[in-house]
């Protein structure tokens, strides 16, 4: 496993493109999140400071960040299609087969290089939480903290599952440029079925059929923080029905469509001939 | 190291003669075909591979060479039939980080130094990083090691991919048209290597088109046309033919007569003064000489030549044109 995860590295790390999009994916949000907590102050005319709002409160902090994290995701998306767009485009992919790589450890590598790069972010973003957290938040007692840490989770498999989208659409088309495109048809896609199902059935039903569509559900993980923001702010907030709580059964989806992309990305690659 | 000596000096041929005794399969072949929707590239195709052979896979262009190679290379998937590597204990994959390979153009990743690629290349056999300039040495590349693939010409590519391939110290080194696209300096460069390779033992199977340089190296040959084995085995049994004889002589007639009615000699051609004639049976020019001169009959020339790779398989090929 650490030959495969040191291979694809070795491919990425010395690549100049993924480099610069894997250092703006995990690191820049970094220091948005930094610069954000750090009192701005607007010409003068009056100071904006993110903290005040109350976003960088334990435990709400963690839903937050973990929402804002994930659309720097679109970057890392660039890097996992175009490692396997590369390696069509360099037929390098020919190479490592003959040179001894089994197609199964091929897509194998790219797929722990996508677990590594999200473990990476996730303890990145635990981090960012924890020192902003702390330094806002007033509450010192260690369960309150930990309170909604699931929306760590919800972050790692909502980037693990992503990332393997892209590397199915990847292998699929084997092309960077036209993986993406295809990653937007299928937004579209989705919001069109969505879109018919609540014309001819009703809405409720649209919805819930919706949650199981594959960027859906990985969106769904973790829900716009927004209305909980309303919610806590508003006098008598408990009237306001959200439910932004990450369920078992959003877990669920995403691991299944995670394992269905890793399979059929290996799959079409075995029957594929190079 | 004195056989190899020996080899060196005594043309290559000989050699493999010496090693050939013990019969060590490296590669087997049963039946294999391959079908691209209707068209069969490679037809019903067996053939074994031993140790220590040097081995040429002819063929027109389209004849199924490097689909063959393909798929005991693990990147086509075959139709039907089957293959295995050495004693067919280990998978595919396995065995393959005991093969060295190139198949048609040098694939590298451009971004890298030379260096940084064979640095992945024995990542992925499991090889030590201290092969690399070793073997950068032996093609002559370790002075631009540190450039970027990229930079390279197409020669440098290609012996680089040679290098890639040594890595391991293969068990055998399989070599698809090594010399395509390339000038006559990067040409001789990469026949040079193979040969250097050769003597040393190295069992080797090189795909080619041009059949000067499978002449040249190869001791055994599988001719392939429109994916179906016209012939298997050594190169200079692959026409029962026992040579002929290019004759010149004052007395013309007479000599040709002479070679009509005698038994040992059976296709007689002219061209202007030259006679040839093939032999049905084996004869020395010596013996021909002394033969001729009890007959009075005076050579102004005298040639005894075995038909040439190109002549056989052009014989071979045509003999089974449908």
């Amino acid at each position: 496993m650490l030959r495969l995860l040191q291979l694809e590295l070795q491919k990425l790390l010395l690549n100049r493109a993924s480099k610069v999009l894997i250092f703006i994916s995990f690191i820049l949000p970094f220091f948005i999140i930094l610069l954000s907590s750090i009192r701005f102050n607007v010409f003068n005319y009056f100071t904006l400071e993110v903290g005040h709002y109350g976003v960088f409160n334990f435990p709400i902090v963690w839903h937050i960040m973990t929402f804002f994290a994930s659309y720097f995701k679109l970057f890392f998306a660039i890097v996992v299609v175009s490692m396997i767009g590369n390696e069509y485009s360099n037929k390098t992919i020919k190479q490592n087969l003959i040179d001894g790589l089994s197609k199964k450890e091929f897509i194998l590598s790219k797929f722990y290089t996508i677990v590594f790069f999200s473990a990476l972010s996730t303890l990145l973003i635990f981090i960012i939480c924890m020192l902003v957290g702390l330094f806002y938040s007033s509450i010192d007692e260690v369960h309150l903290i930990f309170r909604d840490i699931e929306y760590l989770l919800a972050y790692f498999v909502k980037l693990v599952g992503f990332f393997s989208l892209c590397l199915f659409l990847g292998v699929l088309v084997k092309r960077s440029a036209f993986a993406l495109a295809f990653l937007f048809v299928l937004f579209l896609l989705e919001w069109i079925i969505y879109g018919v199902l609540a014309w001819k059935i009703d809405e409720g039903i649209a919805t819930k059929i919706q949650n199981f569509f594959p960027l859906k559900s990985i969106y769904k993980l973790i829900d716009q923080p927004f209305q909980r923001i309303a919610i806590s702010k508003a006098p008598n907030g408990q009237d306001f029905l959200y439910d932004f709580a990450v369920h078992w059964y959003e877990f669920a989806i995403v691991i299944a469509w995670t394992a269905l992309f890793i399979f059929l990305s290996y799959r079409l690659l075995k029957k594929r001939d190079l | 190291m004195f056989v190899v000596f020996v080899i060196n000096h005594c043309g290559f041929l000989f050699s493999v003669e010496k090693i050939n005794q013990i019969l060590e399969p490296i590669l087997t072949i049963n039946n294999l075909t391959k079908k691209f929707g209707y068209l069969t590239a490679v037809k019903d195709l067996s053939f074994t591979i031993n140790k220590g052979n040097v081995y040429g896979i002819l063929g027109p262009n389209g004849s199924g060479k490097s689909t063959t190679l393909g798929i005991v290379l693990n990147v086509v998937n075959k139709t039907e039939g089957n293959f295995h590597w050495f004693d067919g204990s280990i998978s595919t994959h396995n065995a393959l980080k005991k093969v060295g390979a190139i198949i048609e153009r040098p694939n590298f990743y451009p971004y890298m130094t030379a260096e940084q690629n064979l640095k992945l290349v024995c990542r992925i056999k499991g090889v030590n990083l201290s092969k690399i300039n070793e073997k950068l040495e032996i093609v002559g590349l370790l002075d631009r090691k540190d450039h970027k693939f990229k930079t390279y010409s197409l020669g440098m590519k290609q012996r680089l991919a040679i290098a890639s391939a040594l890595l391991n110290d293969p068990e055998i080194l399989i070599l698809d048209e090594p010399t395509n696209g390339l000038d006559p300096q990067g040409i001789h460069q990469i026949r040079k290597i193979i040969k250097d390779i050769a003597s040393t033992g190295t069992t080797i199977l090189l795909a080619s088109h041009l059949l000067d340089e499978v002449e040249k190296v190869c001791s055994h040959v599988v001719v392939l046309r429109k994916g179906e084995k016209l012939y298997a085995g050594r190169v200079d049994e692959m026409i029962s033919s026992h040579g002929f004889f290019e004759l010149k002589a004052e007395q013309h007639n007479e000599l040709k007569t002479l070679l009509e009615n005698h038994a040992s000699f059976g296709n007689i051609k002219v061209e202007d003064q030259l006679i040839t004639a093939f032999l049905n049976e084996p004869m020395d020019a010596p013996t021909f000489n002394k033969l001729m001169f009890t007959e009075g009959i005076i050579l102004s020339h005298l040639v005894k030549r075995k038909e040439s790779l190109e002549e056989q398989f052009l014989q071979l090929t045509d003999n089974t044109e449908a």
